[in-house]
């Protein structure tokens, strides 16, 4: 059904699948025997399972999820934290693995401040966070852009082969958050600027197969390019 | 009966030229265009985001809130833009028709903003607003059940029209104008349905099938331009 490089799109609404040998997966659903597309979307098959990949949408948080938010408000026993979605999330002082003076809150983390944070869990109250894990913490330098969250399976790859691939041609250290942001720290503002092109490239382009190919030659384009613009020197 | 003619040489169940793109403002989570002859209309989908006044949040399921406008410019004098009589019901109804198929329950608390702006109007400006409102969701990435497709069938004198342009719309002669904008699902589920004028239950069962025909085009159109928008 799929064809070899052109994936198949599906609108909402839209027949995926008929008869008993199939199940319904992510963002479908089954009426009369039918599947039934419920968003706009790429269309996987794998194996009896009929699933959607959404390519817009705004953030959903899962728990388990590693974000990076702004700290929008401190209250007296830790931070307010906008991940990106529609309800805010809470970073506890209990959940900071360092002492912090429960005087000097701002000390630790200022309004504005940018912070690397895991979601450990959703409830009615809200999503609560926490920097108890390897690599989570304030950020203090690098380059925080944003890009659709439905994006970042993509950015990464199988197995993290495109963050790795983006990681050793520019150098850069990478972090990607599932709500979108991406902290990029590099040893040069040129290297990092790179990198964001190269995330953004990915980001428009997201849709076509072999998408590793696709950023192995934009690599060797841009290359190509400075080459030529240190020769005009 | 003598055939009826239309002033600019269409067939009864013929509709104007349409053109419908998604993705034309970047800034929204999704956008789409929808054109049928000189009626033109954009929407743009902002959320689902927290509803703000908090006191119109719904704790059980999400809010659709749909704004419609005119822009100064869409007709030849000069209309005054914003909230007025007109546009506060076209709002209305656009939710309603819309309503049906956004699975709002996965958002309890929250709000999918809806803004339609008429760019150019030459009658049946809610359906095109409808059509383009509908891309713009799915765009958006909102989870639906369908795509709602809108048509407004037209009755002039005793004769059934899809598609009416301004001149139509002005017809005189006889029974005089009948404007009906109907909307509805792939599915030929009825999510809208507005009647300005007089018509005989008979007729109207002919105009169901009309508008049905009618709708089925434009849901290829919409289907095409979402699919196309990815290559």
């Amino acid at each position: 059904m799929i064809q070899e490089n052109e994936r198949k799109v599906a609108v909402p609404g839209e027949i995926l699948a008929e008869g008993e040998d199939y199940l319904p997966g992510e963002w479908t659903e089954k009426r009369e025997g039918k599947i039934y597309s419920l968003k706009y979307g790429l269309v996987e098959e794998s194996g009896k399972l009929v699933k959607i990949i959404p390519l817009s949408g705004t953030y959903t948080p899962r728990r388990g999820n590693v974000i990076i938010g702004k700290v929008e408000n401190i209250t007296f026993n830790g931070w307010v934290i906008d991940i990106g979605a529609a309800d805010n999330a809470f970073l506890s002082l209990m959940e900071v693995p360092r002492y912090v003076n429960k005087d000097a809150l701002e000390e630790v983390m200022g309004i504005g401040d940018m912070v690397i944070a895991k979601i450990w869990s959703i409830n009615k109250r809200g999503i609560d966070l926490s920097l108890k894990s390897r690599g989570l913490g304030v950020i203090d330098e690098g380059v925080v852009f944003e890009i659709n969250p439905n994006k970042v399976p993509r950015v990464i790859g199988k197995e993290g082969s495109m963050i790795k691939l983006i990681k050793d041609e520019t150098g850069c250290n990478i972090t990607v958050g599932q709500n979108g942001a991406i902290l990029i720290n590099g040893d040069s503002i040129e290297n990092e600027l790179l990198a964001k092109k190269a995330i953004i490239h990915i980001s428009d382009k997201s849709y076509i197969k072999g998408l590793t190919e696709e950023m192995e030659n934009f690599f060797k384009e841009n290359k190509r390019e400075q080459s030529l613009k240190e020769e005009k020197n | 009966m003598v055939e009826f003619k239309r002033s600019d040489g269409r067939k009864l169940d013929e509709m104007r030229e349409i053109e419908a793109r998604v993705n034309i403002i970047p800034n929204a989570d999704g956008s789409a265009m929808y054109r049928s002859g000189d009626t033109i209309a954009i929407a743009a989908v902002y959320g689902p985001k927290k509803m703000h006044p908090q006191h119109q949040q719904n704790p059980a399921k999400g809010v659709l809130r749909c704004t419609y406008n005119m822009m100064s410019f869409s007709v030849s004098d000069r209309i005054k833009p914003g909230i007025n009589r007109r546009s506060t019901e076209i709002s209305k109804i656009t939710e309603w028709a819309l309503e049906p198929v956004v699975m709002l329950d996965d958002f309890p608390g929250q709000v999918v903003d809806v803004f339609i702006h008429i760019i150019q109007a030459d009658a049946g400006t809610r359906c095109a607003g409808i059509n383009a409102a509908s891309m713009a969701l799915a765009h958006a990435g909102v989870p639906m059940k369908d795509l709602v497709n809108s048509i407004s069938v037209g009755k002039l004198d005793k004769t059934l029209v899809i598609d009416l342009t301004k001149e139509e719309e002005d017809f005189e002669e006889g029974e005089g104008p009948t404007d009906i904008p109907i909307s509805m699902t792939k599915e030929g589920q009825v999510t809208h349905f507005q009647l300005d004028g007089k018509i005989g239950a008979n007729q109207l069962k002919e105009v169901m099938d009309m508008a049905k025909k009618a709708c089925d085009k434009v849901y290829g159109i919409q289907k095409e331009a979402l699919k196309n928008s990815l290559k």
